[in-house]
């Protein structure tokens, strides 16, 4: 087992290489340095030795991928893309333009995020099985049918909309909910109820589909027909043997998911003011601010392999006969 | 089946418990959708907002706006500006006098006072400053039992569990003194610093390139610790006496006066800069850029860009009161009736991050914001015009007891020709001709009525209203593009700009010898939602004289390297004046300041030598009736050469609700928060009757919900029993 | 051909995105003929074909496509002569087939909001009256509702137009229909046209015509009663700067189906060669495609895609002289955005066309063929590819309304298309600002809401059922 997981995490590493190399050409090639230091000195009174000043304290004066000045192995060493790539690893993001450590924000945002996230997620879950579950439960009656109808229509309208709409009438017209902003500790609830209410809405219309799906499939199995056979009532094999079997499928789909929720929300934290890493990330691209793009596509490649290392896991606690090869 | 009941009673009662929660948290505070924690009544707290992380707070560095909102209130240079004074006239804050300069010669022989420009070599300002000034607290002065500073050679160990500044157990403060300005104008020159004045101080003080080149020189040998700018002499700048300094200026330069209000000129104890040297802090994010030190009205107590930013009275605040003096207006509308006041009256002001201005609108309607500006789209809602034209509230606003105020800014937005550009510039007849009937077509009357509701000035020339040199009314129109009839200015006719187009070479828009129609290029930075309108204003501008405009939009950084290439034909710029002079303005069209290639201010590349005569002698000039009429040549000259369609002048509008006291518009002062004064009690009054909940909607869905759920129950018990029963049959 | 272009008033202008898409029709026309020869593929199609939801929403796509078609034709017009003689040149601002069939629209703009339907501006403005006198009030609008001698009229106005409209969309119908039982009854000659539209009626043919002409009927009413007024009206107001929103939201469906579409197609071939190609040889073959792809999948998307749109502004503006028209950059632009969408996506079908392929390499037919010493091109070529075409259909089809909904968060998180064309997403971005007008600009939100949920739903339906037609697991238990 443990043999396993090393395996699967050295495997993570020519992968994180991969990610390392492509972001390192659409930032550093794409956009050169002396770019990043014009738009970081603004518009009033800049000079070309301040380009060169502000390069050089950040080390972005060094040549992207050969340095001819230096010697020996350090002409290798000595360059953008092995200094830049060495310190991601080592999970040091550096510092933002604005001279202030991506490390240290990225931590303090990720609390907000998983404030929004992962209420989303766990009640996205609960409300999304309910439905499936109602909906195969009537399965070819009305209700069914009209469920089936309304997830495709919830499915059909922009998630913009659900933001825009819920956040005009529940804090604009009703008063209910502040409109926009955040709060450490248990006032956070008052502002993220609203972003989680519409989450967990704008995720119905595909999030019951999918179960919907599931659950079918593992109603045409032979286990539920024995259980039928032996006179189990539909409620029973439902929701005794239907739901516990489809789980496997479900969590193990979910675990995906997982690590990613620290990625936070683009649209939902930027509409309500939540200072979590999605909004980060918005603000960084807007700003352009290279250094924290980075971070983040590195941080989300991370999660994201973290993720699939636990999904293979899941696989192996749920389903004893998968073996670990 | 009991235990996914289980599982499901769990997570019901952990709603039902959030739901408790949310309701005692709504018990606590009035306001349900209140977006703080509490409402406070006994005390003066001010709620702002900041509609992004400011860059820098560091006063060597900070040059913008947003960032003067914070440190404009912390740190304090020499001089300020006068609250209620119009024109703006510059007072004393720290320094005991205003200084007055003296000349010398290259000699350095002291010249009598009506000296001649040319003979002077220096110009020298002498600056004493008040006795008992104190700094607020600061870990960095505090100093252990045997008298040492205590907290200078930081380790891991004794920072553990420091995460922001207010960690640190011990503080304390001291005396200013004129070492701490002194040093403060050394930092401008500090190579890892990137002041964005350096370059532009070089020229006028004394020996800044030396010292830049000192400082190199030190850190090349050792990059890493705080570089102690006290043992590094700064020729033009020394300290006399523990409460007087004096600067040196290259030749004579009035403007100076100015900058000495600025941030920039403020002081900066070397305690505090080589407490935040140490490595180990700026790793934790505490660094001077982020943390000002100073000895304002106020401190930044809670510093936390993502979120909120506190500016909380300073213990040490000097005493400073409410002006008694203001102009004749000021009197009625009560702005002097705190007049020999002791300020600051505020206790605290909250800045909460707020990026867009919807949100921002609407919580300053509901009462949660104290003041805000009018964006162009909540601009009907607040404001209407009265019948002779003047923007005055809308009723539904003046119920609610607000107050608009309206100032036109020292600030121009135009749109620029590239003087380099082979088609549209050059000082030829035919590219003259070209740009004027350009200038003619594009109807800023008519954006400003779009885009900005009215909040604007078509402007005349480079000089905006309230800047010396302006002209007001037909004296001061650009008879290029206007004409002066019925006692207003009147745009030409499109006639007269086709009759312009045709005299260059275009008629009809077309290449007079090729017969191929014009194409001009128009380089813009544009993403926003607006912005695509905005694009297809201006190209429908340009059709109505027949001319093709393509439009190259590119990001911030093509843009800038397309201007600094000279490869950009027209394009948009503006400038928001440091001070009150019209140098400020003037030298964006100096030949010597040009963008291409030198990357100046003069984005238009514009370089006439007859112009660039007459600002050198303009420069130097006191305010005087010959100094105006040097400023009209120099506009008369421009208003021909058209290097820029002159755009407009925005106005200001802001709103401030009843509570809100003491609020005059000042363009020029940034530290404008220590006047002003609240009324927290009517505040929490309206606030609790703006911001009633409406509920129904609530039950409303509640019971569709129902409705929804019973004949499912209902048919999940019919089948239950159906099954039961085929069980049983 | 210069005379020609004179003739015609226009010059064409070829957009790369216009020629992908008219090659992307070829190859569907192409693959409509190639599969009507095949009995064995067109069976999940008449399973498509029978379904009632499956034709509605064609009909109602068909009528997407076709606006947006119409709309990939571009020119640039011919600027007016100032005498014969003079060559003949062409703005710069290049204009569709869709322009020149809906000019009035265009044209009538307006200076700032005005609500649907109205007759006057939404926002006041300074009105100059005779006596010199300036008063702020809401002016009449330049072209809608201009021709109403007094605004009260208008109702009755509306309801005259509207009824014409319908009876116009009414004519229109019955020709359609009369086409349809023409064609159809002379196909197969053993049916009498009567007999036929009485079966129709009932519901009984195989083929759900009665709900197709349904259908057809409630879109040509809608079609022609929105002509007959909108040039008269702004059917959904106008924005901002005074263009008629209902131009607009029309004008945004070209770029919904290019995103939908062109991503797909620039997608597929790398999916299904890699996808293939990993599954069959395996081995280090299938390590390195699943290196690439996990690869590019660990790569947050809109991060991707982010840096990907800023590197396109780097190549427009060292190109500059390549872009004659403002159209050809936000064109180029466009593509881009669809190709690097399509390398965040393609990785999903990549994946299960390995998944599928590995399955059937195990199959007998195949172990057999590689016995006989078949080359490994061939069995790809003939026993695959035919066999995963299934995936890549419901794969596309699944994707395409998706991507319409990628577009419009793109360009709100603002890398999406650019802000100089039409595009539901740019609407939205701009509606954003219109909701917080008092009183709310609630228009154009709404017609981007609209158009879009249209087009979306039809596609989800769409799907829906070609997934079921062509998914082989739901077949076995039937």
């Amino acid at each position: 087992m443990l043999n396993y997981i090393l395996r699967r995490i050295l495997y993570a590493f020519p992968i994180l290489v991969g990610v390392n190399l492509i972001t390192f050409f659409l930032f550093f090639v794409v956009n050169t340095p002396d770019d990043m230091a014009r738009m970081h000195l603004g518009m009033k009174h800049v000079t070309e030795e301040a380009i060169e000043n502000w390069k050089q304290e950040r080390g972005y004066d060094r040549p992207l991928l050969w340095n001819e000045s230096a010697s020996g192995s350090e002409k290798l060493t000595e360059t953008l893309i092995i200094s830049e790539s060495l310190k991601l690893f080592r999970f040091d993001f550096g510092v933002a333009d604005d001279g202030r450590n991506i490390g240290g924000d990225i931590k303090q945002r990720m609390g907000p995020s998983l404030a929004i996230a992962v209420p989303i997620f766990l009640i996205g879950l609960f409300t999304n099985i309910t439905f499936a579950m109602l909906m195969v439960f009537f399965r070819a009656t009305y209700l069914d049918l009209s469920g089936v109808v309304l997830t495709v229509v919830l499915m059909s309208i922009s998630g913009l909309f659900y933001v825009i709409g819920g956040q005009f009438v529940v804090g604009k017209l009703m008063h209910l909910v502040p409109i926009s902003g955040y709060e450490g500790g248990l006032g956070a609830f008052r502002f993220v109820i609203l972003p989680v209410v519409i989450g967990v809405i704008s995720g119905i219309g595909s999030g019951t589909r999918w179960y919907r799906t599931i659950f079918l499939e593992e109603m045409g199995k032979d286990y539920v027909r024995t259980a039928r056979a032996k006179g189990l009532s539909e409620y029973r094999v439902l929701f005794h043997h239907v739901l516990r079997n489809a789980m496997i499928p479900i969590l193990t789909g979910a675990v995906v998911v997982l690590p990613l929720l620290f990625m936070g929300s683009l649209i939902t934290e930027s509409f309500f003011g939540i200072p979590g890493l999605g909004s980060y990330t918005i603000e960084a691209i807007n700003a352009q601010d290279f250094a924290i793009v980075r971070a983040m596509v590195f941080l989300g490649a991370v999660l994201y392999i973290i993720g699939l290392l636990l999904t293979d896991l899941s696989y192996t606690l749920v389903d004893p006969r998968v073996r670990l090869s | 089946m009991s235990s996914n009941k289980v599982k499901k009673g769990g997570i019901v009662a952990g709603v039902v418990a959030a739901l408790f929660v949310h309701l005692l948290s709504i018990s606590a505070h009035a306001n349900w959708n209140s977006p703080y924690p509490s409402e406070v009544v006994d005390e003066q707290v001010l709620y702002s907002s900041f509609s992004g992380r400011p860059k820098h707070l560091d006063p060597a560095r900070s040059y913008s706006s947003n960032e003067y909102t914070f440190i404009g209130q912390i740190y304090e240079p020499p001089l300020q500006y006068h609250y209620l004074k119009r024109p703006y006239k510059l007072e004393p804050l720290v320094a005991s006098a205003i200084p007055e300069a003296y000349y010398i010669d290259r000699d350095g022989e002291r010249l009598a006072d009506g000296a001649a420009v040319e003979d002077i070599a220096y110009s020298i300002y002498e600056v004493s400053i008040r006795e008992g000034v104190r700094y607020q607290p600061h870990p960095a002065f505090a100093r252990n039992d045997s008298g040492a500073l205590r907290y200078v050679e930081l380790t891991e160990d004794a920072l553990s569990g420091v995460e922001n500044l207010s960690d640190f157990p011990h503080n304390n403060s001291r005396l200013l003194t004129a070492e701490d300005y002194v040093y403060q104008i050394k930092r401008l020159a500090h190579p890892a610093l990137h002041s964005p004045i350096f370059g532009l101080m070089t020229e006028h003080i004394v020996g800044l390139s030396d010292l830049r080149e000192a400082l190199k020189g030190a850190r090349e040998k050792d990059s890493s610790g705080w570089l102690d700018l006290r043992k590094f002499p700064l020729e033009g700048v020394e300290v006399v006496d523990a409460h007087t300094y004096r600067i040196k200026i290259k030749g004579k330069y009035p403007q100076f006066l100015y900058w000495l209000a600025m941030p920039f000129f403020a002081p900066m104890p070397w305690e505090v800069d080589q407490f935040h040297a140490q490595p180990l802090l700026q790793e934790r994010n505490i660094t001077l850029d982020w943390y000002p030190v100073g000895t304002g009205p106020f401190m930044l107590t809670v510093n936390n860009p993502n979120r909120k930013m506190v500016l909380e009275r300073n213990p040490n605040y000097h005493p400073d009161y409410y002006p008694v003096e203001g102009e004749a207006k000021d009197r009625l509308s009560g702005l002097l009736d705190d007049g020999g006041e002791q300020i600051p009256f505020l206790d605290r002001i909250e800045f909460s991050l707020e990026k867009e201005t919807i949100p921002y609108w609407n919580k300053f309607l509901q009462g949660y914001y104290d003041s805000s500006g009018i964006s162009s789209d909540s601009f009907d809602q607040a404001v209407q015009f009265s019948s002779s034209g003047e923007a005055e509230l809308s009723r539904e606003m003046e119920k609610r007891g607000m107050r608009l105020q309206t100032s036109v800014s020292t600030s121009i937005f135009y749109m620029g020709f590239n003087m380099a550009d082979p088609v549209i510039g050059g000082s030829s007849e035919r590219a003259r001709k070209l740009r004027q009937a350009i200038s003619i077509a594009v109807d800023y009357e008519e954006y400003i009525s779009i885009f900005a509701n009215g909040r604007g000035i078509p402007a005349q020339g480079p000089l905006p209203a309230g800047i010396f040199g302006h002209q007001d009314g037909g004296e001061g129109i650009n008879s290029v593009v206007y004409q002066w009839q019925d006692g207003r200015a009147r745009r030409r006719s499109l006639e007269e700009a086709k009759r312009l187009l045709a005299e260059a070479g275009y008629p009809k828009g077309r290449d007079r010898e090729s017969g191929k129609p014009l194409t001009l290029y128009f380089d813009v930075t544009a993403s926003g939602p607006d912005d695509k309108a905005r694009m297809g204003w201006y190209r429908k501008q340009f059709e109505k004289i027949d001319l093709q405009l393509v439009i190259r939009n590119t990001d911030y950084n093509r843009f800038q390297d397309k201007m600094l290439n000279g490869n950009a034909q027209i394009y948009l710029w503006g400038w928001n004046a440091d001070y009150p002079d019209p140098e400020n303005f003037l030298f964006l069209l100096y030949g010597p300041n040009a963008k291409m290639g030198k990357n100046g201010e003069n984005a238009s590349n514009y370089d006439s030598a007859d112009f660039n005569r007459l600002f050198e002698r303009m420069k130097n000039m006191e305010n005087s009736p010959e100094r105006q009429q040097v400023i009209e040549q120099m506009t008369a000259l421009l208003q021909e050469d058209a290097p820029w369609v002159w755009g407009f002048h925005p106005k200001n509008f802001g709103l401030y609700h009843a509570w809100y006291r003491n609020t005059k518009p000042n363009l020029m002062a940034n530290n404008t928060l220590k006047y002003v004064r609240l009324n927290p009690v009517e505040r929490a009054r309206l606030r609790a009757e703006w911001n009633r909940p409406v509920l129904w909607p609530l039950w409303g869905g509640g019971l569709l919900l129902l409705l929804l759920i019973v004949p499912a129950w209902l048919g999940i018990r019919r089948k239950e029993r159906s099954s039961l029963r085929t069980q049983e049959g | 051909m210069s005379e020609l272009y004179a003739w015609l008033g226009g010059k064409p202008l070829f957009l790369w995105t216009d020629m992908l898409i008219w090659l992307l029709v070829a190859v569907i026309v192409l693959g409509v003929s190639y599969t009507r020869r095949r009995p064995h593929l067109l069976e999940p199609w008449h399973r498509v074909a029978k379904s009632r939801l499956a034709m509605g929403s064609l009909v109602v796509l068909l009528v997407y496509v076709v606006i947006g078609l119409l709309d990939s034709l571009h020119y640039r017009p011919a600027l007016e002569q100032s005498d014969q003689s003079e060559e003949v040149h062409y703005a710069v601002e290049a204009l569709t087939a869709l322009d020149w069939m809906v000019g009035g629209l265009r044209e009538s703009g307006e200076k700032s909001y005005s609500a649907p339907l109205a007759t006057h501006l939404y926002v006041r403005e300074m009105v100059g009256e005779s006596g010199g006198e300036v008063r702020r009030d809401y002016p009449r609008l330049k072209s809608g509702g201009a021709h109403l001698q007094n605004p009260q009229q208008r109702a009755a106005d509306l309801v005259e137009n509207s009824i014409v409209g319908g009876a116009k969309g009414l004519l229109l119908w019955l020709g359609i229909a009369l086409l349809l039982v023409l064609l159809l009854t002379r196909k197969r000659q053993q049916i009498s046209p009567r007999r036929w539209v009485v079966e129709v009626a009932r519901g009984e043919t195989a083929t759900p015509w009665r709900t197709i002409l349904l259908v057809t009927a409630v879109v040509s009413l809608l079609l022609m009663a929105a002509i007959q007024v909108g040039v008269k009206y702004h059917i959904l107001g106008t924005d901002k700067v005074g263009q008629d929103v209902f131009y607009q939201a029309v004008k945004s469906i070209r770029t919904g189906l290019v995103i939908g579409t062109l991503t797909t197609l620039i997608m597929l071939p790398f999916a299904i060669l890699l996808g293939i190609m990993a599954g069959y040889f395996r081995g280090w073959i299938d390590d390195m495609i699943q290196y690439t792809y996990t690869t590019l999948n660990s790569i947050p998307g809109v991060l991707l895609i982010a840096a990907a749109i800023l590197m396109i502004h780097v190549y427009i503006d060292t190109n500059a002289a390549l872009f004659e028209t403002t159209e050809e950059r936000a064109d180029l632009r466009l593509l881009f955005l669809c190709i690097i969408l399509g390398v965040t996506s393609w990785t999903g079908l990549c994946r299960l066309l390995r998944g599928e392929t590995l399955k059937l390499r195990e199959m007998d037919y195949i172990t057999a063929a590689h016995a006989f010493g078949v080359k490994n091109i061939r069995i790809i070529i003939r026993h695959i590819l035919p066999n995963v075409m299934h995936v890549v259909l419901i794969s596309v089809v699944l994707d395409f309304s998706g991507l319409v909904l990628a577009e419009a968060v793109l360009s709100y998180v603002g890398v999406g298309v650019d802000p100089t064309m039409y595009s539901w997403g740019n609407m939205i971005n701009g509606a954003r600002l219109e909701m917080a007008r008092e009183p709310v600009v609630w228009w154009t939100l709404l017609a981007s809401f609209l158009f879009m949920f249209t087009m979306v739903l039809a596609a989800n339906l769409f799907s829906d059922v070609v997934r079921e037609a062509f998914d082989p697991r739901v077949h076995k238990g039937e």
